[in-house]
């Protein structure tokens, strides 16, 4: 049973950085009918801005300067700073990526998200070279062991803190009016605009919030896994690209709770099959139920089919 | 017209950047070596490593005006490829080296991953080549014209096993490795052969493996913990090293973890942090408190670079003397390529007790060498002190 809640923690830990990437992928979907591909790649970066973030203020309240301030405080204040200055980057990549070929063949569009995510990779592997950085320990880890089930306060933190960005924008989207916004153009993205809803100003919103939760995702990511390359998300991206699909595109809940199923489906297989076989099975698993759901959990069959 | 116009003018400029590359004209009297490393890539400091190695031996032969060979100073020049730790790349590296910049002998690739395929390219193209730091069997096996610079994983694995056996008198043992890269696979089979011949079948209680880029080891681990293992092997490069250590840590493993020679690099202690202290690793030497050319050559390199050599730049410096002394006493260079190549490889296959900073080396009929291998303790300030020595 130990051995149960064990990796139940642990599926816990890995689905939330599927479910805050997987969202992003799914809000630029229902605004824009196109997935951006630079997605992991922006995590990628909300993660180096973290780092040198959390290198600067680590160094500036360091307890020579007495100035000391708790390792939590700035922790919070690199994840809320990291996804400011990402969502910059994504109001860019919208700016100068998507908006020039809004009109252009989807195909074009779709690929410009490749080509970013590949500047991004580089131009991070020529800032800093290929080496390794460690992200800098905020807060010391403690184990808690809970009769076999062991957990840390970093474990919690990052559950705690992905919950509570997916609850916000669950209200953002719900409660406000910019969120109202947003459904209004993945409703439907013609007739709204002639309303006086700006396309303008709603898809660099969409990127902004989606590329702020890929930030948050990537701190989150590098407090429990802290060794950072240029390419570490390439293969998070795709698999979160798998969650985003298998929730129902444009979706944002859906994506979200795809995200944990997907965590639970690879750290389960693990559980009960030979850990080589892991992603073999997991990923098999995933294209049955999409046999039987195509649109995913909770795409809309229609919809889709309108905008396409 | 236009749009044809211009793509006809990119075509015809990368023609004429291209032709110029490669119509470069080709000094007869200058020795060219080939340096195939991962400059790049999943572990970017080995390719430094090599790479400062090589520039440093380099400075020593210029100060001498190159290589002696029967009478005449030959000057030497290193074609320095990265192959991006990947295997495609180095073989393309490889290919590069031997056909377009016509090297006489190739330094590298230094991951199995990489030499095990590269090999294959420098055996056909009958091109000498010295991996420094590749301990998979099958990187020089049937190639005579590949050699290399550092001991086995059919040694290497029973030295592991033999050594927590003495020294922790444990008997259940698990494996965590990557099944998507040469080097791990190959000496995690190695040590499950030479654990279950000490402690019986059975006796590796967890063989779990993941694929090359995964950060998240917690499935794997729960279950190693769970079959009760009281040591883990694990035999990754650094990166993963880390992320490992401190995951097994995390999530309740109080046994000692061991690790082998792909360990030994400035970085592991850098990203791992203390969660590494006093954990075990076999490798091909020690840093602290190595005495004379060993000591002079740390010296050296820590002076010009600011941190101690790693296992592969030591093992680069072998490998280029090596090469160095195989050159020499070939005796001329007739300045055919293919002639030179093959009497290069016929004088390595003849090298004798050569002294390696190191240790001594002998080649054996499959390009190998005899050497015993050092089994290292991570201190409590990080550094890598000698353990114990073990000879086969």
């Amino acid at each position: 049973m130990t051995y149960f809640f064990q990796n139940f923690i642990n599926a816990l830990q890995w689905g939330s950085f599927y479910a805050l990437i997987a969202m992003g992928y799914s809000m630029v979907y229902g605004i824009l009918m196109l997935f951006n591909f630079a997605h992991g790649d922006v995590f990628m970066a909300g993660a180096y801005i973290g780092l040198g973030i959390a290198t600067f203020l680590m160094m500036l309240f360091s307890t020579a300067a007495g100035l000391a301030i708790p390792g939590w405080l700035i922790l919070i204040i690199t994840i809320l700073a990291s996804m400011m200055l990402t969502s910059l980057l994504g109001i860019l990549i919208e700016r100068i990526g998507y908006r020039p070929l809004r009109n252009a063949p989807r195909a074009s569009a779709a690929i410009t998200g490749l080509m970013i995510g590949i500047i991004l990779e580089m131009g991070n592997l020529i800032l800093f070279g290929a080496q390794r950085f460690s992200f800098p320990s905020v807060i010391n880890t403690v184990t808690y062991d809970l009769g076999g089930v062991f957990f840390t306060n970093k474990k919690i933190f990052i559950v705690g803190v992905a919950l509570m960005l997916m609850l916000s924008l669950h209200l953002f989207i719900k409660k406000t009016k910019w969120g109202m916004a947003m459904r209004a153009m993945s409703f439907d993205f013609m007739a709204v605009p002639l309303m006086g809803v700006s396309i303008n100003r709603v898809a660099p919103m969409t990127f902004a919030l989606g590329s702020a939760l890929a930030a948050a995702a990537g701190i989150l990511y590098s407090l429990a896994y802290p060794v950072l390359d240029p390419l570490m998300g390439v293969n998070l991206g795709w698999k979160a690209f798998v969650a985003a699909i298998l929730g129902g595109r444009g979706s944002i809940m859906g994506a979200a709770m795809a995200g944990f199923l997907l965590g639970f489906i690879e750290i389960f297989t693990a559980m009960v099959f030979p850990s080589t076989l892991r992603d073999l099975i997991a990923y098999s698993i995933i294209l049955v139920i999409l046999t039987f759901r195509p649109h995913g959990f909770f795409g809309q069959t229609h919809s889709a089919q309108l905008r396409l | 017209m236009k749009k044809i116009l211009f793509i006809i003018s990119i075509i015809s400029l990368s023609a004429i950047a291209l032709s110029i590359n490669s119509c470069k004209s080709r000094n007869k009297d200058i020795i060219r070596i080939g340096i195939n490393a991962p400059l790049t890539g999943d572990i970017p400091k080995v390719g430094e490593g090599t790479k400062f190695a090589a520039q440093m031996w380099l400075e020593d032969i210029k100060k001498s005006g190159g290589i002696e060979i029967g009478g005449k100073k030959y000057p030497v020049e290193l074609v320095i490829e990265d192959n991006e730790s990947k295997a495609e790349s180095a073989v393309k590296a490889n290919t590069k080296l031997i056909t377009q910049d016509e090297v006489l002998i190739i330094i590298g690739p230094q991951a199995s991953k990489q030499a095990v395929p590269a090999g294959g390219v420098a055996n056909n193209y009958k091109t000498p080549m010295i991996t420094a730091w590749s301990t998979n069997p099958d990187t020089t096996k049937g190639r005579p014209y590949v050699f290399r610079a550092c001991f086995l994983d059919p040694f290497q694995g029973p030295v592991v096993a033999n050594f927590i056996k003495e020294e922790f008198k444990f008997t259940r043992a698990a494996v965590l490795y990557d099944v998507a890269s040469d080097y791990p696979k190959g000496l995690a089979e190695f040590f499950k052969l030479a654990w279950e011949k000490n402690n019986g079948p059975g006796s590796v209680t967890a063989y779990e493996s993941f694929t090359t880029k995964d950060t998240d080891f917690s499935s794997q681990l729960t279950k190693i913990i769970k079959s009760k293992a009281q040591v883990l092997f694990t035999p990754q490069y650094y990166n993963e090293v880390a992320l490992i250590v401190q995951q097994s840590r995390e999530l309740g493993f109080k046994g000692p973890i061991v690790g082998s020679d792909s360990w030994g690099s400035a970085e592991t202690v850098k990203l791992c942090g203390k969660a590494c202290y006093g954990q075990f690793f076999s490798t091909h030497y020690a840093a602290a408190g190595a005495k004379g050319e060993t000591k002079e050559f740390i010296d050296r390199y820590n002076k010009k670079y600011g941190y101690i050599p790693d296992d592969v730049s030591a093992l680069t410096w072998d490998a280029l003397n090596i090469a160095k002394k195989a050159m020499e006493s070939t005796g001329k260079l007739s300045g055919d390529i293919k002639d030179d190549r093959t009497n290069v490889r016929n004088a390595l296959a003849k090298i004798k007790n050569f002294k390696g900073i190191t240790g001594e080396m002998t080649f054996n009929d499959s390009g190998d060498p005899q050497k015993c291998a050092v089994i290292v303790k991570i201190s409590n300030k990080g550094e890598f002190e000698f353990y114990k020595s073990v000879c086969p």
